[in-house]
């Protein structure tokens, strides 16, 4: 049997596996479709929650980003999963003890406004948008490559299945999607780790490889890579290369973000009780651990195997770089995708892969009759790619395809339902027609849904140039002004609608300002007003750091104006206490 | 319990959370902020697998950290949720 065939086969099992939970845990009541009628046990929520969370850019793009950088982007390991530590504590369980469906409407409530309500859901659904254009490029790449049909034809084939389980069941056809989701991810995403890991370290466990002696070469794999790179004109795999204070700025900015992006703080509202929204969290952060222990074993492992790959030799002798001609099958399938390309710029028909601004090891590279770097490899094929560098079996690539579609197809899901219930429950059941029926506002939810589905589509047929730019945009948005406003709302009585206000817009437009200024107005290239480099840098915080100082003026703007304003009417005080306390979560539950 | 008594042991339950939080939060950043970026230079002394300490704690340790940190917490503030008569 070919590799296609097999790849069809695992995809299509995956996918009727979806399909067929979607025919079970279909919604019959609103509050099926926006919270899984809060039956949800902790443990599973936990899984579903790390499905939702874990996206394309996790499963895909997060070893790779590590690879080409090393220590300098354990940022992303230790915002993306530090954020759960505040949602366990500064959110998830007050949440669940309000007891309402969407983020927007807490705000709405507690602030007592219409227009904190309305603001809070504009910038749920740009966060969320710009989000969803990543993971519907990620289902088309990933289709691209291994059922080699072309992207349209995939990005079509992955919206239906979404469309089937999210319109018919709602969150709880999600939720159960999203735990299959998660074991075909977490299996796709392990096994090879493991087999890489044994070839070049002897450790079955990837985690602990990263940190033990490569065979090979009889010195400990960390230091046999850093001496791999540095000969070649790389920075230092484990130095510590950029900005410190932007490196704090910006773990912290993925931490609040991740606490504050919606599709998240929604999975938190279909578990029981509140003690079960602080497991859950636990729970979520193990799955996710999983795959985040994982990764950075992934990144440096598959860094070495290149690099061990191309430079076969000694650094500089003719003999010491490989022969085009010998380069091996995984190479010409990746090259056939674009993502991996090759020039000979020297002309002696062998790869040369290093670091040509280095300007230090210009001189060597000149001595050695190299003219330049030319191997050009896309940080996002690492994981792809891991399991035939490794030339493991045909089913582990077929499972890596179904993996990699479990982690964009659950991710856009979870986003799809927080677009969805913004636009059926905080904008037309409570502006638009508040005297909609339960049946009314089901049906909207499906037509939103419906409508959302399409949208993303069609972003994902014709992204925005800017799509990866966004990503910094949808964090700097959640940090800079979801989560404040609801960790306001929670811990002080005292911030009241004028003060909330003020305070999310001061964060949204100083965040929006900061990343225009350097990424250009909405993101159109040539009308930024500062270039884009660490030198341009207010104090050389990067764009996509800026959501933490978005954050400090919120909380900064909406005390102060608070305080010269009246303080929250009574009704609004008691509010707060008793999202502070769990008993009494049932009753809130009923509308 | 008379509506005052149920006030008080409210205030008491919500200032026992805060200092939870606080303390946790503490650790949080000590092991993620801080083994794993400010305090790295200071700690590179010690080694760990081919490099420092400030290394693991960055790709690993902090993520240990937050796993324990989120475990104790549900588990004490669910047992200061019966202690103080508020669980549900």
């Amino acid at each position: 049997m070919d590799q296609t065939t097999l790849n069809y086969i695992v995809v299509g099992l995956s996918f009727a596996l979806y399909f067929g939970i979607a025919i079970w845990a279909r919604a019959g009541s609103t509050g099926e479709f926006y919270a899984a009628g809060r039956g949800v046990p902790p443990v599973m929520n936990g899984m579903a929650t790390a499905a939702d969370w874990m996206s394309a850019a996790s499963f895909i793009s997060m070893a790779g980003l590590i690879a080409f950088t090393g220590y300098d982007n354990s940022t992303f390991l230790m915002g993306w999963t530090g954020g759960y530590v505040l949602l366990a504590m500064l959110l998830a369980p007050y949440l669940r003890k309000f007891g309402k469906y969407t983020v927007p409407e807490f705000i709405g409530d507690r602030f007592y406004s219409q227009t904190a309500r309305i603001v809070a859901v504009i910038c749920l659904i740009v966060a969320s948008i710009t989000y969803v254009i990543g993971q519907m490029t990620g289902v088309g790449v990933t289709f691209a490559r291994f059922l080699e049909v072309d992207v349209t034809t995939g990005l079509l084939i992955g919206s239906t299945v979404v469309f089937f389980y999210a319109v018919l069941g709602g969150m709880k056809g999600i939720t159960y999607t999203q735990v299959a989701q998660y074991v075909v991810l977490i299996t796709a995403y392990t096994i090879p780790a493991i087999f890489i890991s044994l070839a070049l370290t002897g450790n079955a466990i990837p985690s602990l490889g990263l940190f033990s002696e490569h065979t090979a070469s009889g010195q400990p794999l960390l230091a046999k890579l850093d001496q791999i790179v540095t000969d070649l004109g790389f920075a230092s795999y484990t130095g510590h290369h950029s900005n410190t204070l932007n490196m704090v700025l910006f773990t912290m900015s993925l931490m609040i973000g991740t606490a504050g992006l919606p599709h998240v703080i929604i999975r938190f509202f279909t578990v029981p009780k509140v003690a079960d929204a602080r497991w859950s969290a636990g729970w979520a952060l193990v799955f996710i651990a999983l795959l985040y222990l994982t990764a950075p074993a992934v990144g440096a492992m598959a860094r070495l195997n290149i690099m061990d790959t191309i430079q076969t030799g000694e650094v500089g002798s003719p003999e010491g770089n490989l022969a085009y001609e010998n380069r091996p099958q995984w190479f010409k399938n990746w090259e056939l995708t674009g993502l991996l390309s090759f020039e000979d710029k020297n002309g002696d028909g062998r790869i040369q892969f290093y670091n040509d601004k280095n300007a230090d090891f210009a001189a060597k590279a000149q001595e050695f009759g190299w003219n330049g770097n030319e191997l050009n490899v896309n940080r996002d094929i690492l994981v792809l790619a891991n399991p035939e560098i490794a030339q493991l079996p045909g089913w582990v690539i077929a499972l890596v395809a179904a993996g990699g579609l479990a982690a964009a197809l659950s991710t856009a899901a979870g986003l799809l339902l927080a677009i969805s219930s913004a636009i059926s429950h905080d904008l037309i059941k409570s502006v638009f027609n508040p005297g909609i029926s339960e049946k009314g506002e089901l049906l909207a939810a499906r037509l939103a849904m419906t409508g959302a589905i399409i949208v993303a589509t069609w972003l994902g047929l014709n992204p925005p140039g800017f799509a990866a730019q966004t990503v910094a945009l949808a964090f700097g948005l959640a940090a800079a002004s979801i989560f404040p406003a609801l960790m306001m709302g929670i811990f002080s009585k005292r911030v009241n609608s004028t003060g909330a206000i003020f305070g999310m817009l001061t964060g949204l437009i100083l965040t929006v300002g900061y990343v225009f200024t350097y990424l250009g107005m909405f993101f159109i290239p040539g009308t930024n007003l500062l270039p884009n480099t660490p030198d341009a840098w207010l104090f050389g915080i990067s764009p996509a750091s800026f959501g933490t100082i978005g954050a400090i003026f919120n909380f900064a703007v909406a005390y102060l104006v608070s305080m010269q304003t009246a303080e929250p009417p009574q009704e609004i005080q008691d509010l707060v206490e008793s999202v502070r306390i769990p008993r009494g979560a049932g009753a809130a539950v009923d509308h | 319990m008379s509506n005052e008594n149920a006030t008080e042991a409210g205030k008491a339950y919500w200032k026992a959370n805060l200092a939870l939080i606080r303390n946790s939060l503490i650790i949080w950043a000590l092991s993620s902020f801080g083994m794993g970026i400010l305090f790295r230079p200071l700690l590179s002394g010690i080694k760990v697998g081919g490099t420092d300490l400030g290394f693991w704690f960055a790709q690993q340790g902090s993520i240990l950290v937050f796993l324990v940190l989120i475990f104790f917490y549900a588990w004490r503030m669910n047992k200061l949720d019966r202690q103080f008569g508020v669980e549900e």
